[in-house]
């Protein structure tokens, strides 16, 4: 039994009944339980980790096996062009660039690969930045509830009805571009700030339910600070990593986001969709990458909130 | 109700002080200005050209006059397009991105509604799996990879519809409402899906079971209202999204509208034109957000305000 509070949770289905002798078990043991029963989680799992696996240390297999890196560009000129996929210079089958080459002939695998780390970087980093706000200020509203409630969320509200996606694009437009690395945290800022509102709604209404549930009330009754119940109850609620990286990708696709050299899924795109009529994989290679990814964690997340709710499991 | 509508209507002062007084302090503070390009101006060419704009009064008086400007919705010329006022671009855009966004919602409403409803009534079925990994799908799917694959195959590959451009109310139209919605059609279906399993194990319907309504009275009269609840909630902020949404689809295909406009007002620092299009967009996703509100209160019985 990890602590007091996660003992609470309703026993699953397939628990000891009340007159059986009453083993422990916690929420985490339960999900992770409840998680590996859901095989469409598992292979959102799978391939999340072999995506970040990949762009974690692919670019530099990459590098040791053929010498090629995201930015590098062929000395020799006649490999200076677009390449198809598993296509030598010429035409015959090869194994030196699974995903072809863009216009500059670099290596597209090398650029996915980067711009892999770079989306999952920006997402992860961003999430954290509005996690930390919006469940601050949502779980403040809801749980002390009264007028330090209704403050906040008025103020929540004026910020919510504007469109913020137009005000970072004002502020990247305006500061941005100065060097890539600025560009990063100016993406992290940006996103992080823009994306807590809809946390610390989820957030407050979260806790405004649940406080009057009698699993609550029972935790509280057994000591359990405030804060442990709130971050262990709700925080599986907040799983946004997907929906930051689409945002970001929009940006880059936009040019507002990762500056070249650097690259990112968007930017990728963006960069394959003025040759897609001649040179159809420079899109299709990152664009895929990217659907894939988003779908397994999409997969990954939907499990992982079924498996955290202990009520969903009678749907 | 006529006080809560009233009340909203009232927040559109502070929101829009707060939103243009905020666009417009970036603008300000961002190094540059719209006139710096590559070359360095004559410092008499720039004297004339700060004088013709004010910018060389004090700032309260610039932030002023934008007020001013902003409160009696006239927006100015615009300074990358000399002679063409805000306010008519505005007025050629707007029809663009509207017709865009309407469509592509109520294509996403439709197919969601329904696909959801199904995927619910006939639960852990293949049409149910079905529809629902096809809803992952397009939830995963960034509507720039979207778009683009629609064009490779239907316009260069087999050559049904047009590729790109505004034609008005037109087949051109296709192609970017399917990609602008696939992504809300989605979502639809998934909260339509939840909703309606969540409403059809409640009591009021076992009630209407147990008076002998047909399934389908039952379905369409009772559950589908509380069922759409989620829906409704979520037409806010998908209202607030379909404007970024369309701004990316806008670029793919070409499309003379808001979003287009505003990713290069922005670039050439075209400063009466971000605030045009800011203050306008955001009375707009007040507008509809007040809307959805509304619609609540009438699916929603319980709901007074």
């Amino acid at each position: 039994m990890a602590t007091p509070s996660s003992s609470l949770a309703v026993p699953p289905a397939d628990a000891p009944r009340a007159d059986a002798p009453v083993t422990g078990t916690s929420l985490g043991k339960d999900a992770v339980k409840r998680l590996r029963k859901n095989r469409l989680a598992v292979f959102g799992f799978v391939v999340v980790c072999i995506v970040v696996a990949a762009s974690l240390v692919g670019p530099w297999i990459i590098e040791r096996a053929t010498g090629y890196t995201y930015d590098y560009i062929p000395t020799d000129p006649s490999l200076v062009n677009a390449q198809p996929p598993f296509t030598a210079p010429d035409g015959s089958f090869s194994w030196l660039h699974p995903m072809g080459t863009d216009d500059a002939g670099r290596d597209i695998l090398a650029r996915v690969l980067l711009g892999g780390r770079i989306s999952l970087m920006v997402g992860v980093i961003s999430t954290f930045v509005s996690l930390i706000i919006g469940i601050t200020v949502g779980a403040t509203a809801g749980y002390v509830g009264g007028k330090v409630d209704e403050a906040i969320m008025r103020g929540v509200d004026v910020l919510y009805s504007i469109p913020y996606m137009m005000v970072v694009i004002v502020l990247l437009a305006f500061f941005g571009g100065r060097s890539a690395i600025g560009q990063l945290v100016l993406l992290f800022i940006a996103l992080g700030a823009v994306s807590w509102l809809t946390m610390a709604r989820i957030v407050r209404g979260q806790v405004m339910s649940l406080k009057s549930q009698e699993f609550i009330l029972a935790a509280r009754a057994t000591g359990v600070p405030a804060s442990r119940i709130i971050l262990r109850h709700l925080v599986p609620n907040t799983l946004t990593i997907p929906s930051v990286m689409l945002l970001e990708s929009f940006l880059s696709f936009l040019g507002l986001g990762v500056q070249a050299p650097l690259a990112s899924w968007g930017s990728l795109a963006a960069d394959g969709i003025q040759n897609i009529a001649v040179f159809p994989w420079q899109l299709i290679c990152p664009g895929l990458t990217m659907a894939i990814t988003l779908f397994s964690l999409n997969f990954l997340g939907d499990g992982l909130r079924d498996a955290l709710d202990p009520q969903m499991r009678k749907g | 109700m006529a006080r809560f509508i009233l009340r909203r209507l009232l927040v559109i002062v502070p929101m829009l002080l707060v939103v243009v007084s905020l666009t417009w302090g970036l603008i300000r503070v961002a190094p540059g200005n719209f006139y710096s390009g590559e070359k360095k101006l004559p410092a008499a060419i720039e004297k004339n050209i700060r004088e013709k704009y004010g910018l060389d009064k004090p700032w309260y008086v610039q932030y002023g006059r934008m007020l001013s400007n902003t409160a009696r919705g006239d927006f100015g010329e615009s300074l990358k397009y000399p002679g063409t006022t805000v306010n008519s671009i505005l007025a050629s855009t707007l029809p663009v991105s509207a017709t865009l966004g309407i469509l592509a919602y109520l294509l996403a409403l439709a197919v969601g509604i329904t696909a959801g409803t199904i995927a619910a009534l006939k639960q852990n079925s293949r049409a149910d799996y079905a529809s629902m990994a096809a809803a992952m799908l397009g939830i995963s799917m960034p509507n720039f990879v979207l778009g683009p694959t629609l064009v490779l195959l239907f316009a260069l590959r087999w050559y049904w519809l047009p590729p790109a451009r505004w034609d008005g109310f037109s087949v051109h139209l296709i192609l970017p409402v399917l990609t602008l919605s696939a992504v809300y059609m989605a979502y639809i279906a998934r909260l339509t899906r939840s909703g309606m399993l969540e409403v059809l194990r409640s009591n009021y319907i076992r009630t209407a079971r147990a008076k002998g309504l047909t399934e389908r009275q039952v379905v369409m009269r009772h559950a589908v209202r509380g069922g759409l609840l989620p829906v409704v909630s979520f037409s806010g902020p998908a209202l607030a999204f379909l404007i970024s949404g369309t701004v990316v689809v806008e670029r793919i295909f070409a499309l003379p509208g808001l979003g287009n406009y505003f990713i290069n007002a922005n670039l050439n620092r075209d400063e009466p034109l971000i605030i045009g299009i800011v203050a306008f967009m955001s009375i707009a996703v007040l507008f509809f957000n007040l809307l959805v509100d509304v619609a609540y209160a009438f699916f929603d019985p319980r709901i007074r305000y």
